[in-house]
């Protein structure tokens, strides 16, 4: 009997989000037993900041520019490599169970498997050759309408609660911009479903259920992916309680003063102040109706006590999980992986959603292993940077397989020691968006506590200009340095390192079928 | 107004293409639908999520290998367009290029999508069948 895997993700939430991470507000127990016991990375990044291209690297380990899903809306194929697939071959029973978005979801021709099973209430399409290497795939996303498993669950079995969620499309199908709860702040709803049949209590039941239908000698493999705290903003309004909107502190990354605000914006690449002012939309996830520049402070405050509540469900149903696991008398064979795809801005810089922006508000993840007790790791705080293209390598390691040929990056380190001696130098994030007309391509190399983000041509930028943030003395990257003849040698030995390292893209880039 | 274009070179004959990707009625036979109905100048084609598109033959034209039409009486659709061109491309070669535009524009993706499976279904039905 080896090592089981609980792989857990969440959407959309910030390094700072957690306790163990120095937050403040939300209190995440249970994933900050998971960090005293494990290993807590203070420096990983995700390889794109959106939710298909970060997924694709998790499952493929693989850099986008490899495996191709390039933005939201490109399918990953179906032939994708899959660590989920080299685990099932060594054994493991796999699931995922959640949000997995590897495909897109506004899909009427139910041309993608996530959403075909999901419309015909199966767990599994073809049990010999299960969908990405999954035997058991049970779907949800940020809501009760589409295909996928949850959606129908309510719709089978609370009809009556579906409507409670905040419709996250309008009429033209666009991103709804429409704004709720007190302060009218977009996608933000108070949502009267009970909290034992919203989202993330569900995701947790079920990964409960497939957990017991496992002989105690089985090993496996279990990506819990929560949808939350991704927007729209509607827990449960019986838990807002646990964080009353007014009483909370803005963020250290809201600039109150919006003209110090908007030079801070104009000293960034020329998209950032495009879309601050409501006339360059180039991610479809961001409300196109929705102006950055009206966002107010306290509906800065109420996003962020939205965020709050959804992150303790979220630390609840991962504490009723692990409480499960001990049950089955699993406690010292399991490793959990925590972490999410993307960041959200939830204030930073007078901004909400994500985006073509490469800052630690999108960028810097929790990211924590807690191996399981049996392999007596110690508990560390890894500095280096790290990125999801590890965790494939991860999984593989965990499971005593050999690291698979496919992917591009070594395991996560156990220390900022064994970071060294695995290579450990340097993460990569990759942007690329072409949406009707609208066009930016980013490369971004995070290293030595600095990160540097190179233009592609693009709608709004050129090749040769830049960004550079000194994390180290900037940490709100505040201060773009790209053209500070100061630093240009810090600069340009960032960007050869970026294009020495970044796999070279695989061209033609596959067609979008869906904005999302 | 979202736009987009699809196309596939096919090596076979223009003519033998046209007259099976211009017929409105075999649709159901490489474009990822469940079923087509045609009544005359209209056509209702049906999804596999249950949606039932009602559509206008605009343009059916075998001189110009032209097929148009659009999705009409929806109350999500403000304006669809959709052309299907079959192009020579010497006597044993041809392009179908699928184009569409569409209000919602978001909703022209799928669509292209879906396309994207019908061209390469016409493809494995058609390359190297020329008549000779």
């Amino acid at each position: 009997m080896g090592r089981k895997i609980l792989f857990i993700t969440t959407d959309q939430q910030r390094y700072d989000a957690l306790g163990c991470n120095g937050g403040s507000v939300a209190r995440t127990p249970n994933i900050d037993a998971l960090s005293q016991n494990g290993i807590t990375y203070d420096r990983a990044h995700p390889q794109n900041v959106v939710c298909m291209p970060s997924r694709s690297t998790m499952i493929t380990g693989q850099h986008v520019s490899t495996h191709g899903v390039w933005m939201n809306g490109v399918p990953l194929p179906e032939d994708a490599p899959s660590i989920a697939s080299d685990l099932r071959q060594a054994g493991y029973a796999t699931a995922l169970i959640g949000k997995a978005h590897f495909e897109p979801l506004l899909d009427p021709f139910l041309r993608f498997t996530e959403n075909r099973i999901g419309n015909q209430r199966k767990t599994v399409d073809d049990p010999n050759h299960p969908h990405r290497g999954f035997d058991h795939m049970e779907l949800s996303t940020h809501g009760a309408v589409g295909q996928l498993h949850y959606s129908q669950w309510v719709r089978d079995n609370h009809p009556e609660v579906a409507g409670g969620y905040y419709s996250v499309l309008d009429q033209e199908l666009q991103v709804n911009a429409q704004g709720g709860g007190d302060t009218n702040a977009p996608q933000v709803k108070l949502n009267p479903i009970p909290t034992e049949w919203y989202h993330t209590q569900w995701v947790a039941d079920r990964t409960i259920k497939w957990l017991e239908s496992l002989p105690a000698d089985k090993d496996w493999f279990c990506w819990m992916s929560f949808p939350d705290p991704h927007h729209p903003w509607d827990p449960p309004a019986s838990e807002l309680h646990r964080v009353p909107w007014r009483d909370l502190d803005l963020p250290a990354g809201y600039v109150e003063d919006r003209q110090k605000r908007e030079k801070i914006l104009d000293d960034k690449l020329r998209h950032w102040r495009g879309w601050y002012d409501g006339t360059f939309i180039s991610n479809y996830e961001a409300p196109a109706r929705w102006v950055p520049a009206t966002l107010t402070a306290d509906q800065v405050r109420e996003v962020n006590a939205f965020t709050h509540v959804e992150n303790e469900l979220i630390d609840d149903a991962i504490g009723d999980v692990l409480r499960a696991i001990n049950a089955r008398g699993w406690e010292t064979d399991v490793d959990v992986v925590y972490t999410t795809d993307h960041g959200e801005f939830q204030g930073d810089f007078g901004l909400l959603f994500k985006g073509p922006y490469h800052v630690d508000s999108l960028m810097r993840l929790p990211l924590i292993w807690r191996p399981a007790p049996s392999a007596q790791a110690k508990p560390a705080r890894v500095a280096a940077p790290v990125g999801h293209v590890s965790l494939a390598s991860t999984f593989a390691h965990i499971a005593g397989i050999d690291q698979p040929a496919y992917t591009q990056a070594p395991r996560l380190p156990l220390d900022d020691t064994d970071a060294v001696q695995l290579g450990h130098e340097r993460v990569l994030t990759e942007w690329d968006s072409v949406l009707f007309g609208k066009i930016v391509h980013l490369r971004t190399i995070c290293r030595d506590n600095w990160v540097c983000t190179a233009a592609l041509h693009g709608t709004m930028n050129n090749f040769g200009e830049g960004e550079l943030y000194d994390l180290s003395n900037d940490p709100l990257q505040h201060i773009n340095r790209f053209d500070d003849g100061s630093v240009r040698a810090q600069r340009d030995d960032l960007l050869n390192d970026l294009w020495d390292n970044l796999p070279d893209q695989v061209l033609p880039l596959r067609n979008m079928d869906a904005p999302v | 107004m979202g736009t987009v274009r699809r196309h596939a070179f096919v090596e076979c004959d223009a003519d033998t293409v046209w007259k099976f990707v211009g017929a409105p009625e075999r649709l159901a036979e490489w474009f990822p639908v469940t079923n087509c109905k045609v009544e005359g100048d209209k056509r209702f084609v049906t999804l596999a999520a249950g949606i039932v598109f009602e559509e206008d033959i605009i343009t059916l034209d075998h001189d110009l290998r032209r097929f148009q039409y659009k999705i009409v009486n929806n109350s999500l659709i403000k304006f669809h367009l959709a052309t299907v061109d079959v192009i020579e491309d010497g006597p044993t070669r041809c392009i179908v290029v699928y184009s569409t535009d569409m209000d919602p524009e978001v909703l022209a993706l799928p669509i292209a999508g879906a396309a994207s499976v019908g061209l390469k279904k016409v493809k494995e039905i058609f390359d190297r069948k020329t008549k000779h």
